[in-house]
């Protein structure tokens, strides 16, 4: 490990190699398995409430509160396939590390961002939440389904999907170590997808 | 089989003369469904339109679905390794014959009444046969297919036009820089490996019209350009050599004939290993990789990494395919109002094992170098196309200007071949296409499909 300003994760990237690609792949490979499901009434409500938290920040456009909500080393991958791949071989939607994360936010917050000016209007509906558990205590799987009906230039759309959340535990809450989106329209040609997923 | 059909409607007569003038085209070419209609024979039908690349269809019966103009295809390589365009369109009642994007047959059975025909186009089979007085062997009951299907190192092109020059000549000099492109892989050799697919409600000369646009740069991606320079001093990275006086810049832009263009920024970059890499965005993993890249390799990791960083050219093949960074882009018309554009992204894939264990690393940062712009760039150029179809709604203001830089002869110099070089901001490129353009909208091709399966 070099010195901790040199690895900050928002203005570098040491963290983003093969050791994590791999990590990722795995962790989002064959993980909502029945058998892994958390029946924790509480704990699932818990998550459904970090995840309704996560949307209403994003319908609000609070980008930095909606980021603070990721750790510090997080990727936020949109596969461009339904069987997902391994983002180190083919192209995706959107793969994000932490400070590609914030340029993103930053790009909206220029003005200058034609495909968000004026900015589109949200509404997001995350729904059939899911728990699962992984080998470490200290992290869980969320699955969720998702709508997001979106007003972008006087034209009313949809967005549909599920999303994965891999999500580190904490006193206060949870963290997103992952979020994998999963559109159902991922290998199909797109409007302005300049939307914040 | 050359036979001409004549439209079964009256065609509406234009005068491309009063639509197409050499500083300005008129909004109709724009918004007339009619025209679009007549493009889709007159332009697409008439030339060599991009399809596919081999990389898509490497195995005999491999195929993927394309489109020629509006033309549903199954672009095969078939039993015998020979490239087809077949129409996806059943011959007996026009159903769709294939429905996966993608895969691998030897034959291909239609799921509504089971006509089944093999990879070569061939009518095998039909049920119940003797049902029928006709004699299934003969020829018009095949699939159609496009007659001519070349591949320029396996960019896969097809014309319907049996009086359309030999690819090699309708190309012309843009092969040099796609010489170029293709050459600096190494075995000159790349894969597809999947797209940023993204669409948007105009038409699809928008997306030609920018292709060698070198005026919208720092306006329209104007946040791009602010994101990629925001832990900057001065600004370097991306496209800031567009900044300041880019007409007298080092970037600069051909005029090929038969529409091509290519706007060479590659001047703008000093010639030293690593000059590219310098200016990319920033990219997950960059740090990382080059680290590691650097410790492994410390002769070569600067040309390792430019060959994941973005090729600063923008290779435009009329109408429909795009070479831009490592992009293998198609632009495909919808209707008169849509247009969808896929970005394929390429990987290096090292015939002779050059790179060895650099090969991993270089394509996992190459993937993300090309998702950026498609991401945060083109969205915003898109955004600005639709607002251009949107603003043509207006009748009276009938005009769109492309006159940069005419009436200035001293910003341009001829190369023998019929290329224009000039400034990397005038929309020459423009008025030579447009001129193209409405030579091929008052000529009626020779589109002759064929049956014929030999
Ligand atoms: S439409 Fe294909 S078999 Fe009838
Ligand atoms: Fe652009």
């Amino acid at each position: 490990m070099g010195a901790a300003a040199e690895r900050d994760p928002s203005t570098s990237s040491y963290y983003v190699g093969d050791a994590f690609y791999r990590e990722l792949v795995e962790a989002f490979t064959d993980w909502d398995r029945d058998e892994l499901a958390v029946a924790d009434p509480a704990r699932r409500d818990a998550a459904r409430a970090f995840l309704e938290r996560e949307a209403r920040l994003l319908d609000r456009k609070r980008y930095e509160d909606w980021l603070a909500l990721f750790a510090p080393e997080c990727a936020y991958w949109v596969p461009g396939t339904p069987e997902r791949g391994d983002p180190r071989r083919e192209i995706t939607v959107a793969f994000h590390d932490r400070r590609q994360l914030e340029d993103r936010v930053y790009r909206l917050r220029t003005g200058y961002a034609w495909s968000q000016s004026p900015e589109s209007r949200t509404v997001r509906s995350v729904s059939n939440v899911e728990l699962f558990a992984t080998d470490d205590a200290g992290i869980v799987m969320a699955r969720s389904n998702f709508h997001i009906a979106e007003l972008l230039d006087g034209d009313l759309r949809h967005w549909a999907g599920w999303a994965g959340h891999r999500l580190q535990t904490a006193a206060d809450g949870y963290s997103i170590l992952a979020k994998q989106i999963n559109l159902i329209d991922c290998d199909r040609n797109v409007r302005n997808p300049s939307l914040t997923l | 089989m050359t036979t001409q059909q004549k439209p079964i409607l009256p065609e509406r007569v234009f005068d491309f003369d009063a639509l197409v003038h050499e500083d300005r085209v008129h909004r109709s070419l724009y918004t007339d469904p009619a025209i679009f209609d007549l493009e889709m024979t007159r332009i697409f039908g008439a030339v060599w339109v991009y399809l596919a690349h081999e990389s898509q269809v490497p195995q005999p019966n491999d195929f993927v679905r394309a489109r020629l103009g509006r033309r549903p295809l199954i672009v095969v390589r078939d039993s015998n390794g020979v490239l087809r365009a077949l129409y996806n369109r059943c011959t007996h009642r026009g159903a769709t014959v294939c429905r996966q994007d993608r895969g691998s047959a030897k034959a291909f059975q239609c799921p509504y009444h089971g006509w089944t025909y093999l990879n070569t186009g061939k009518l095998s089979g039909v049920p119940w046969p003797e049902g029928y007085s006709c004699d299934f062997s003969r020829p018009e009951f095949n699939l159609m297919q496009v007659p001519r299907v070349e591949s320029y190192r396996g960019l896969i092109f097809a014309t319907l036009n049996a009086d359309a020059p030999g690819l090699i000549d309708y190309l012309g000099p843009v092969r040099r820089p796609l010489d170029e492109w293709l050459d600096r892989h190494p075995g000159g050799a790349l894969e597809v490996r999947e797209a940023n697919r993204l669409k948007f409600n105009g038409n699809w000369k928008l997306l030609y019209d920018n292709s060698a646009d070198g005026y919208h740069v720092v306006f329209s991606h104007r946040s791009l350009l602010m994101m990629e320079n925001r832990f900057q001093e001065g600004d370097g990275k991306g496209m800031s050599y567009y900044k300041d006086s880019p007409d007298t810049g080092p970037v600069k832009l051909y005029s090929f004939p038969n529409a091509h263009h290519f706007k060479d920024k590659r001047d703008a970059i000093p010639k030293r290993p690593g000059a590219l890499w310098a200016i990319e965005g920033l990219h997950p993993g960059m740090e990382h990789y080059e680290a590691a890249l650097r410790r492994d390799f410390p002769d070569r990791a600067d040309a390792f990494l430019d060959l994941a960083s973005s090729e600063p050219v923008n290779i435009n093949v009329f109408p429909n395919l795009h070479i831009l960074g490592n992009h293998i882009q198609v632009s495909e018309p919808l209707s008169v109002t849509e247009t969808a554009t896929t970005w394929y992204g390429t990987a290096v894939v090292d015939p002779d094992g050059e790179l060895g264990d650099a090969l991993g690393p270089v394509n996992a940062l190459r993937m993300r170098t090309q998702e950026q712009f498609p991401t945060f760039g083109e969205v915003d150029d898109l955004a600005n196309f639709e607002q251009i179809q949107a603003g043509l709604a207006a009748e009276e203001d009938a005009w769109i200007y492309m006159h940069r830089g005419l009436g200035l002869p001293e910003r341009y110099s001829a190369a023998g071949d019929g290329t224009t070089i000039g400034p990397a901001t005038d929309e020459v490129f423009m008025r030579d296409y447009m001129r193209v353009y409405r030579r091929l909208m008052q000529t009626e091709p020779n589109i002759a499909p064929t049956r014929d399966v030999s």
